[in-house]
């Protein structure tokens, strides 16, 4: 790897503004384009720019989990998600909602289905880490 | 060694403990005595799959009482016996699951009513066979013949479930005891010869019928308490209890009689005379087995009530007498530590318990009075003479099958009990009475019954068959009916078995003149197909898994396009109307962006620039997405675009032989081209047709007007994922994790081996 000041000096604020992005597209998913699935892959193109200009190490420091742990949580959460509605009576995955906040007359509600896009998010994200990290960390050891 | 009944090694003490689970259910089945007797049957069911219409249901009756009697019963002296048999087994523990696994499955195969759920009983009675046959698995052959046995009776019970979904379609129920008022029916009914056909193919690969049965002497490989239990008491009776159960809705035909007549005498003939030849002991009691059943095959295939009862009859003699020969030849396995009959002699001193139960059994097999086998055998001739179609054939084989049973039984006893020199090279001790309890008790038994045969008829006999067969006259068991024809050929049978023992040696030099003689025997079948299979394999990898990326992908998008344009050109006769208009200027510029980026992937001979292209091809695509005003799949598009082009770069950086551009050769290249031109051509055809069709709106407009009211999102695109469709977004999302997680795999292998 040939380390680039530019890159990695352009590196660190464009990933942090890629990231804070990511996580706007997978709130705001519900209402406007973005979601689960477009939010990680942009979470996803954001650490392969940091692997690319920082070497994956720098990569794992910065997430603290291991990728595949995080596939395995968004399953988890993925399929835990269905669960309300079945405990309610209803088919599974049936979604449920309640209001979290109200002011002005305004509501903020908050459903299952988000908790579903979360788990999305974190299986798409785990599995680009997964593949960019091994792929990065065989290239610097072969 | 001490001898009370509970041993100190523990495994062997709760192994011995789960012989309580066949005592009880052998007594709840005689508790049920009484009622059958009666001719009372029960039946329950609880809903299995109520969107098919498909009901988990159980019927007892009669015939499912012998059976569950047998096998509970068999059961308990076959568990007993294999915890001495075992001891010290590394796998005692996985020998009793599967053994108690097999028994109620098939006691679940026994009493269900529901024929789907009776093929899933008949399917797990061959898994554990399998296992079983398999239990000692470092050893080839033992594996080699549980997959024969597998292969055999599991490409049987794939023909028995086609029988029953016929079946099901022509009745109009799964339900055997709704089948049966419908019989007159069925038997005119178009699908009748195809039911039947593989019904029978099911019943006779289970049953070792002639020509599958070359499996069941091969399954010998199993420890002999599985031979006395699966493989002559009731796993191999499975197909002469589907055989039972069916009579009253299939049988009675000629077609029906006829095969079942010729290919059950056939088995009996081939099996009686094969046994005789045998040195092995197990491998002797196996051919007697084939023999047998094809005998009670044989007897089904009659109408009359003499006819089924000896069927029935001699399903109980045999069951009780030949567990007690298999359990015998496992004790003296166990003991001398062979089985070959010319290295055995004076047991009968050596072993006097063992030596009792195969006097009884040997005797009962032979048919001598006093005995259960004479009563079997009796109704036997009496039922051949008593039918209709091809008396004089059924008697004829009936009496040889028997003969040479007599003389396959003098084998047994004379040779290794009776003779009295000690073998030379070891002298054999008696086994625990934990072991041969079970072989004496059978024996007495088979005594006991031939003594009072009325009251076995009164009681299992008759109940097993007026279950199947309702015009019931009356037939008696006695031991003596006075001087008639039945008597008649059992003498004659005895007489024959004494000719054929004195000149065994010739017989058994003609016997194998014959076989060598025949160029054509289900083995060679069976090992050839098997072969092809291989071959087959070996050929179709050689074309489509060669293990290049490029012809995988090759074959996937080439099958893609001739399979949908098939489909289209069967479909449509019309190509769809292009429209003259020229598409407005933005979108002529973004066709020549697309088109000059797809130019240099094409010609460029770096794959780096070659890769890059390709997604300023995506991104136009992207775009093209936006324009029509869909910035979700745009958004997605542009997204993976990116993605796609950083993991491949990446890939390429590590493989150095790739950056040095491309390789093939001009032939290669224009078949890919082909490939490529003809898949833009379908997408396109079709995508036109879907535009030139009047465009459906109901489910637009559900998701519209419910997006936000049922499920709180503007977005509908977004809604549809997570909350409409979730289920297929976690079909998907689990297709993502696999592929993330077998992509590690091979990544870090393939780092590993560098």
């Amino acid at each position: 790897m040939i380390r680039s000041l530019i890159l990695a000096t352009a590196t660190r604020l464009l990933v942090s503004i890629i990231l804070v992005f990511s996580v706007y597209l997978l709130l705001r998913g519900h209402n406007a384009p973005g979601g689960g699935f477009a939010g990680a892959l942009i979470a996803g193109t954001g650490f392969a720019l940091h692997a690319m200009a920082e070497g994956p190490a720098s990569v794992r420091r910065a997430i603290r989990l291991e990728p595949r742990g995080l596939i395995v949580f968004g399953m988890f959460l993925a399929v835990c998600s269905g669960l309300p509605g079945l405990i309610a009576g209803k088919p599974f995955f049936t979604g449920l909602w309640w209001t979290a906040a109200e002011f002005e007359g305004l509501e903020i509600v908050v459903g299952t289905p988000f908790f579903f896009d979360v788990g999305v998010y974190s299986i798409v994200l785990g599995t680009i880490l997964t593949l960019i990290l091994a792929l990065e960390e065989g290239l610097e050891e072969g | 060694m001490r001898k009370h009944f509970f041993s100190k090694n523990r495994t062997d003490q709760i192994a011995r403990a789960t012989s309580l689970l066949p005592l009880t259910l052998f007594l709840a089945a005689a508790s049920l005595l009484p009622h059958t007797a009666a001719g009372n049957s029960y039946r329950a069911a609880i809903k299995w799959a109520p969107s098919l219409g498909v009901e988990l249901s159980f019927m007892i009756d009669g015939l499912s009482v012998l059976f569950a009697l047998i096998i509970t019963g068999i059961g308990f002296f076959v568990t007993v016996y294999a915890v001495d048999y075992l001891h010290g087994h590394g796998h005692t523990r996985r020998f009793f699951i599967f053994l108690h696994g097999f028994m109620l499955a098939m006691l679940g195969l026994v009493t269900a009513d529901n024929v789907l759920a009776l093929f899933v009983f008949w399917e797990l009675t061959t898994m554990f066979s399998y296992l079983l046959i398999g239990f000692e698995h470092e050893d080839e052959v033992s594996r080699k013949n549980a997959r024969q046995a597998l292969l055999v009776t599991g490409a049987g019970g794939l023909a028995l479930l086609a029988g029953f979904l016929l079946l099901g379609i022509a009745a109009g129920t799964y339900e055997i005891s709704e089948m049966i008022p419908l019989a007159g029916g069925l038997k005119i009914h178009p699908l009748y010869d195809a039911i039947l056909v593989l019904v029978f193919l099911g019943a006779f690969t289970k049953s070792a019928q002639f020509p599958f049965h070359f499996w069941l002497p091969n399954a010998m490989a199993a420890p002999a308490p599985i031979s006395a239990f699966l493989h002559s008491a009731t796993m191999v009776k499975g197909g002469i209890y589907l055989l039972a159960r069916f009579h009253p809705v299939l049988g009675g035909s000629a077609a029906w009689t006829t095969v079942l007549v010729t290919v059950g005498a056939a088995t009996a003939v081939i099996g009686a005379f094969t046994a005789l030849g045998q040195s092995d002991l197990k491998k002797i009691l196996a051919y007697t087995t084939v023999a047998a059943l094809g005998l009670m095959t044989m007897f089904l295939g009659g109408t009359g009530t003499p006819s089924l009862t000896a069927a029935m009859t001699f399903l109980l003699v045999h069951a009780l007498y030949k567990s007690a020969l298999f359990l015998a030849a496992g004790i003296i396995d166990h003991q001398t530590g062979t089985r070959q009959i010319e290295d055995l002699a004076g047991l009968g001193r050596a072993m006097p318990f063992t030596a009792f139960a195969v006097f009884a059994a040997c005797f009962s097999m032979a048919g001598f009075p006093l005995f259960f086998g004479f009563i079997g055998k009796e109704i036997m001739y009496k039922g051949a003479l008593a039918e209709t179609m091809m008396p004089g054939f059924t008697a004829a084989a009936a009496v040889l099958s028997n003969g040479l049973m007599t003389a396959v039984a003098a084998v047994f006893l004379i040779g290794p009990f009776l003779s009295g020199r000690v073998a030379e090279h070891k002298k054999p001790k008696e086994a625990s009475f934990r072991m041969w309890g079970g072989p004496v008790i059978l024996g007495g038994i088979t005594i006991v019954f031939g003594i009072v045969p009325d009251l076995v008829g009164h009681w299992l006999v008759s109940p097993a068959v007026s279950a199947f067969h309702y015009t019931v006259e009356d037939v008696h068991l006695a031991l003596y009916h006075g001087i008639n024809k039945p008597l008649g050929l059992s003498v004659l049978t005895l007489a024959l078995g004494a000719g054929l023992y004195l000149n065994r040696k010739r017989v058994n030099r003609a016997v194998c003149g014959l076989y060598s003689a025949v160029p054509v025997n289900g083995t060679r079948v069976y090992d050839a197909a098997l072969d092809a299979v291989g071959a087959a394999g070996r050929a179709q990898n050689r074309v489509l898994q060669n293990g290049s990326f490029h012809r995988y992908l090759y074959v996937v998008v080439a099958s893609f396009v001739l399979v949908t344009a098939y489909s289209y050109l069967r479909g449509t006769d019309t190509l769809p109307a292009v429209s003259p208009e020229l598409p407005p200027a933005r979108m002529l510029l973004l066709v020549i962006v697309i088109v000059s980026a797809v130019f240099a992937v094409v010609t460029t001979g770096s794959v780096l620039l070659a890769i890059c292209s390709l997604g300023v091809v995506g991104a136009g695509i992207a775009i093209v997405f936006l324009s029509f005003g869909a910035p979700d799949l745009a958004l997605t598009q542009l997204l993976v675009e990116t993605l796609t082009v950083i993991i491949v770069s990446v890939i390429l950086l590590r493989l150095p032989g790739l950056r040095s551009g491309d390789s093939r050769t001009s032939v290669r290249k224009w078949c890919d081209g082909t490939l490529a031109a003809a898949t833009g051509v379908v997408i396109t055809v079709l995508m036109l047709t879907v535009v030139s069709s009047p465009f459906d709106r109901s489910i637009t407009e559900f998701f519209e007007s419910n997006s936000y009211l049922a499920a709180h999102g503007k977005n509908i695109v977004n809604v549809i994922l997570v909350d409409f469709r979730s289920m297929d977004t976690l079909g998907e999302i689990i297709v993502v994790a696999a592929a993330g997680l077998a992509g590690y795999g091979l990544i870090r292998k393939q780092g590993r081996k560098s």
